[in-house]
């Protein structure tokens, strides 16, 4: 993470276009790409949980739902800061893709209401797992409106000729995915293990009164 | 109120930092809680008379 901070914010080339404010690229990308990988895994646990009927894809599912609407929350945050940087708006109503990972990102939220306004049990987990696993269409919808816009906004710097930007500025963009990535893995592991150790205390609390 | 593109880039930086942070602390936290009740648990486990004994 720190190789990443002094590669996007020392190292990397200024953007001729855009000035400073282009290194906001380097952070706002890879947690939107994050949120977008947590929502996906939330769904695929949540296949699992139907396909199998193990109990612990539930609280795998959660978790990775969870931590998406983290990095959802920092994509919207961190993509408004550069709206505000680049092209003097925090938010525009009229751009699709960036109402879209809004819709997505509230789907999401909804997903908690709906988890703990049930009780816990196979119930609560199978109606969990089938609604995470309707959110992840709108995963490629929100994905896809990026590229098709081809509005000011979201400009495609990632093309079938390759990266449209300089070997230094994607190295930079690629070590700071990397970093993001980490960092997800590890508080989805840290979240995941603390949960599971809470659900065992509290069955043997039940066992030793 | 009008703001620098430094500024802006700094604290698109720092919300994310700061996101970290706090969700460190709650898991920190988390712990300290989940820390407690093991102990809790392991008095209750050593007052309880054995079974057979």
């Amino acid at each position: 993470m720190g190789v990443a901070l002094v590669l996007a914010l020392v190292v990397a080339p200024e953007d001729a276009d855009q000035g400073i404010s282009q290194r906001i690229f380097y952070i706002h990308v890879p947690i939107a790409l994050t949120a977008y990988f947590c929502f996906g895994l939330g769904a695929f646990k949540a296949l699992l949980l139907l396909w199998r009927g193990e109990e612990r894809y539930d609280l795998e599912s959660y978790v990775a739902i969870h931590q998406g609407t983290i990095f959802g929350a920092l994509t919207l945050i961190t993509g408004a800061i550069w709206a505000k940087a680049s092209w003097g708006v925090w938010w525009t109503w009229s751009s699709n893709q960036l109402v879209l990972f809004l819709v997505l990102f509230l789907f999401y939220c909804a997903y908690f209401m709906l988890r703990f306004s049930l009780e816990d049990g196979p119930r609560r987990a199978r109606s969990s797992a089938v609604y995470a696993l309707f959110g992840v269409a709108l995963i490629p919808v929100s994905f896809l409106a990026i590229r098709l816009a081809e509005d000011f906004i979201h400009p495609t710097v990632f093309t079938r000729e390759g990266p449209q930007m300089t070997g230094t500025m994607f190295a930079t963009f690629m070590v700071a995915w990397a970093a993001v990535t980490m960092l997800a893995y590890t508080l989805y592991r840290v979240e995941l293990a603390g949960k599971r150790l809470d659900a065992d205390l509290r069955e043997l609390r039940e066992v030793l009164q | 109120m009008s703001w620098s593109q430094e500024e802006l880039v700094a604290a698109a930086y720092a919300v994310v930092f700061v996101f970290v942070l706090v969700y460190v602390a709650i898991i920190a936290a988390k712990l300290a809680r989940l820390q407690r009740e093991t102990a809790e648990l392991v008095e209750l486990a050593r007052a309880k008379p054995r079974a057979g004994a």
